[in-house]
């Protein structure tokens, strides 16, 4: 009989293909393709609403912008890189700049109900779906 | 001239000859280093990684960072759209004998690790003055 132990690394194998087969769709259509742009996104579905997730690692929350109209979304900002001017540098890897992206989603977003927390380094958009874009169900008589 | 625009860095997965046990894909970070007159400050991009989930180790002159991500964040929604994976980091670096391994000291804000890695004191440049 095999044990099986509970593997925490297992969750996270399984968010990471579930996250791989989310890449592979056409979820933006026809409208402006987003891809390409910095920060790349993530975006779940949280019932009705929509989770927007992007990673700005060494970003500080003050110089992040979140304009919210309808069904665009405006993240804008600056990444900055300092290090002392008299230090010698031996490895540069990461990218500093500006960044102005934006996103159109499928439906219309409450932009009042909207929240956005930034923890590290990730930022996180809750979007909740525009009441006038919620689907009902019709009874049949 | 216009501003420079950040463009996107694609996660880096470990290459072949680092494979691990586990299945889940870990990921390279975006490491800067730079040298101070007194330290060598080695700065990783770890988005997603919490103080708990850091582990930073010395052995034989090899310093290895790790840092998980917090998949529970994950757990309640649906993935409709992605544009990039998530995953743990991990990174080693071999350390030279011009760093004092008991000092090494590190910092996490905003998903950037900054471990600083004092130089032993012989190793300090020292300016000399012609009389």
């Amino acid at each position: 009989m095999v044990l099986r132990m509970n593997d925490p690394f297992a969750n996270l194998f399984r968010l990471q293909r579930a996250l791989d087969k989310a890449s592979r769709n056409d979820w933006f259509g026809s409208r402006t393709s987003s891809r390409g742009a910095y920060p790349p996104v993530n975006i779940f579905a949280d019932g009705d609403d929509f989770v927007l997730v992007a990673e700005l690692p060494g970003v500080s929350k003050d110089a992040i912008d979140i304009q919210l109209k309808r069904d665009q979304i405006r993240i804008t900002g600056t990444k900055v890189i300092d290090y002392d001017d008299k230090a010698s540098v031996h490895r540069r890897e990461r990218q500093a700049g500006q960044f102005d992206r934006t996103l159109s989603m499928p439906a219309e977003i409450d932009v009042d109900g909207a929240r956005a927390t930034f923890e590290n380094g990730v930022l996180r958009l809750n979007l909740p779906r525009a009441e006038h874009e919620k689907s009902r169900s019709v009874a049949i008589n | 001239m216009s501003p420079q625009e950040v463009s996107v860095q694609e996660k880096k997965p470990l290459s072949p000859n680092e494979e691990r046990t586990e299945a889940a894909a870990f990921f390279v970070p975006y490491t800067d280093v730079h040298e101070t007159a007194d330290d060598v400050i080695v700065t990783l991009e770890m988005p997603g990684c919490t103080r708990d989930g850091i582990e930073i180790t010395v052995e034989k002159n090899v310093l290895k960072i790790e840092g998980s991500i917090d998949s529970g964040a994950y757990t309640d929604v649906q993935p409709i759209y992605t544009e990039y994976n998530v995953g743990n980091f991990t990174r080693s670096f071999t350390l030279s004998t011009q760093i004092d391994s008991g000092k090494i000291s590190a910092n996490l804000s905003d998903g950037l690790l900054t471990v600083t890695l004092p130089k032993v004191q012989q190793a300090v440049a020292r300016r000399i003055n012609v009389q």
